[in-house]
């Protein structure tokens, strides 16, 4: 009796000792002159290749901010470090790390996911723990009518992605004197709220121009097929074609209008770079346009990275295998120097004060100006959009930054 | 939608683009629903595995690629790699769960599928790959209008139907292939008989993994291939053999091409979005007419 009495008793201890370490606040957002910064971003599953460029942006940045003597908060020098756990692609994933972050690692400052749809799971969590997260990867326009208070995006949103290629598709159609309204217009869009974003974009711009789409399709989200929609653009000899479905649709898209012989003069889809599609498809994919939020060739400057293009230099020297540098890492570099101005700025650990500062934060990076708006989303740096000519992606658009003209396909 | 439909009547060039890309595609989801209905039907095993082993198969077209080969040659490479791999996979999981009840082979197969997922994604990376096979897209004239068929897509069909066609062959006139139908009609009645049924079961489920192993070849020279999209082709699979019936293979030929034609045509009259909503649909219809019939049979037994 007494002996499994005490048995339980040992039993019982050993639990609650288990417990008590569970619950202890393990790691707390400063550890001795460190700052934690903390991002459950996607290192497997689907988005785990633009997941790994934002976690390289990222470490990029915290290494920069740190070999230049780090974070100076009342006379202290501090260290950034950053925590991440792999969210498998799957938001429900993410909020549950997220919550790990901040309840158990007691995370502060969190750095965004990958993709508008992690973006849209995590956020709710920081913003119920009152956490500034500043993100770079989540571009949805949803993401920012919420009313969210602790949530900042470096980048720019989605509806903006592929709205300025319809003033030059209006300008090319007065140009050979054709009137915007008469432009034969084909959307395919993937059915994801990032895509649908940027379809609305589309739609907004379209309709200053009183154009109309004659073909107004959702690509499928699973399958590797648009075949059917481009024998319509065929038959329907369409002036322009927009497409936008992640890698994956740049992929189909661009696989489909070389086997089919598409030959639209205006073609323009999201993720051109991400699909590599100038490797994979060759001289067919000439004339695509392509938006990005940032491009090496860009004037933008900082005294962390120097110059766009010395930025592009040192990600190529710090990690192999990159032939061009996506946009994805170094906006999630910019997230960290934000973070850093934050902290300089608030001249304070407190979480709410550093966030008040992310809010007035105006600055320049080598990605871009940034300054948010009171949704969170920055409103001082525009798209780009460039083209594929000759198999090399020049800047077409906006003027400010063009290296080259915009010529329609042949 | 209205407009869809005139056009296809004002342009009939139009007709046979969507019909031969329809059966093209159809050609090869007949491979691997063709693998499905085999071991569903030889040891009543429902994998769900199976859109992954099409996805290893694409895999290895790639790698053949990469290595400066012509990744048609991935496929007898892919026949044999996928044959041991079946094989290996017979004995170390399938073995264990073929006597079992559904639900334990379905989630064995599940975590197959899992496993191969991951492993692949490990391997390979999460990018979405193509693999390109350099041959040309013909331009044919027909009925006033052009369409646009690529070899490969060509290629492709007449290869499934060779494989099919050697697959039934095999079934029919070879001693493995009666073993397996004998199994297949009653493993206690082939045991007494004679046949080692432990090895016809690893020989059907290695079978399977090797024609699914073409058929991800193929895929992937005409499709994209990732580590994740094995899932689709084992629901599409399932949708065929569910369509077509067991033990019903030039049911599954129908259903997989018709399937094939059905998504091109809605893709094309409704749009892309209900593409697929189609597939499913006339799953829908099918299982419904099957239901009717067998009500009637069942009353006419009693």
């Amino acid at each position: 009796m007494s002996k499994s009495m005490s048995l339980i008793a040992s039993v019982a201890s050993g639990v609650a000792l288990a417990g008590l370490v569970a619950a202890a606040p393990a790691a707390a957002k400063v550890e001795g002159d460190t700052i934690i910064l903390g991002s459950a971003i996607s290192l497997t599953g689907k988005y785990a290749t633009n997941g790994i460029h934002a976690k390289n942006g990222y470490e990029l940045a915290i290494k920069r901010v740190n070999e230049m003597g780090g974070v100076k908060i009342g006379g202290k020098s501090y260290k950034l470090k950053a925590t991440y756990y792999d969210d498998e692609s799957t938001p429900a994933r993410g909020a549950q790390l997220a919550e790990r972050l901040i309840k158990q690692d007691g995370v502060q400052y969190m750095l965004g996911p990958y993709s508008s749809g992690m973006t849209k799971a995590i956020a709710p969590v920081s913003e119920k723990y009152k956490i500034p997260m500043v993100e770079a990867e989540g571009a949805s326009r949803s993401l920012f009518t919420q009313g969210y208070k602790y949530l900042f995006a470096v980048l720019s949103t989605s509806e903006q992605y592929l709205a300025s290629t319809i003033t030059l598709a209006a300008e090319w159609a007065k140009k050979n004197g054709r009137k915007p309204q008469d432009l034969k217009i084909a959307l395919v869009f993937e059915n994801d709220p990032f895509s649908q974003d940027v379809r609305a974009g589309v739609l907004d711009d379209m309709k200053k121009y009183g154009m109309k789409a004659v073909i107004d399709d959702k690509m499928p989200r699973d399958l590797a097929d648009i075949s059917a929609t481009l024998t319509k653009v065929k038959a329907l000899k369409v002036d322009m074609l927009i497409a936008s479905g992640h890698s994956k649709g740049a992929a189909t898209a661009a696989r489909q209008i070389k086997e089919m012989k598409v030959s639209v003069p205006i073609i323009a889809m999201t993720h051109c770079e991400a699909a590599k599609v100038i490797k994979k498809f060759g001289d067919s994919t000439n004339g695509f346009l392509c938006p990005t939020q940032w491009a090496e060739t860009m004037s933008y400057e900082d005294k962390y990275f120097g110059t766009a293009g010395d930025y592009d230099k040192l990600f190529k020297a710090t990690y192999e295998g990159y032939k061009n540098v996506p946009y994805q890492a170094a906006q999630a570099s910019a997230a960290v120097l934000v973070w850093k101005e934050a902290f300089e700025k608030a001249n304070s650990l407190d979480k709410d004060k550093v966030r008040d500062a992310i809010s007035s934060i105006e600055m320049n990076t080598f990605y871009g100006d940034i300054k948010f708006s009171p949704a969170g989303n920055n409103i001082a740096k525009p798209m780009a959009l460039r083209q594929i000519q000759n198999g090399k992606l020049n800047v077409v658009s906006p003027a400010k930054w063009a290296v080259s003209s915009f010529q329609p396909r042949k | 939608m209205i407009d869809n439909i005139n056009l296809l009547i004002l342009a009939p060039y139009l007709n046979i683009q969507l019909l031969l890309d329809g059966l093209f595609i159809g050609a090869i989801f007949v491979l691997a629903a063709y693998g499905l209905a085999l071991v569903w039907g030889v040891m009543n095993v429902k994998n769900l595995a199976q859109g992954d082993f099409v996805i290893m198969g694409g895999y290895i077209a790639w790698q053949v690629g990469v290595w400066g080969i012509n990744p048609l040659f991935g496929l007898p490479v892919a026949i044999v790699f996928m044959f041991g791999f079946g094989w290996a996979i017979y004995y170390l999981v399938i073995r264990y769960v073929i006597e079992r009840d559904l639900f334990t082979s379905l989630l064995a197969t599940f975590g197959l599928a899992l496993v191969i997922s991951q492993v692949l994604n490990l391997l390979f990376g999460p990018e979405v790959q193509i693999v390109d096979s350099g041959f040309a897209v013909r331009s044919i004239p027909i009925l006033g209008g052009e369409i646009t068929v690529s070899e490969i897509k060509f290629l492709s069909f007449l290869m499934a139907a060779a494989l099919a066609a050697a697959v039934v062959l095999f079934m029919k006139n070879s001693r493995m292939g009666q073993a397996i139908r004998a199994t297949a009609q009653d493993a206690r009645a082939a045991k007494v008989m004679g046949i080692d049924t432990e090895r016809v079961y690893a020989f059907t489920f290695a079978l399977n993994a090797a024609i699914c192993g073409a058929a991800g070849v193929l895929i992937a020279m005409i499709w994209n291939i990732q580590p994740f999209y094995g899932m689709t082709h084992s629901i599409r699979s399932f949708v065929i053999v569910t369509a077509a019936g067991f033990g019903n293979i030039p049911g599954v030929i129908m259903a997989g091409l018709g399937l094939g034609v059905a998504e091109q045509f809605s893709g094309f009259v409704l749009g892309a979005e209900f593409q697929q909503a189609t597939v499913v649909g006339l799953l829908v219809l099918v299982l419904i007419w099957r239901q009717i019939q067998s009500s009637r049979h069942r009353q006419a037994v009693i």
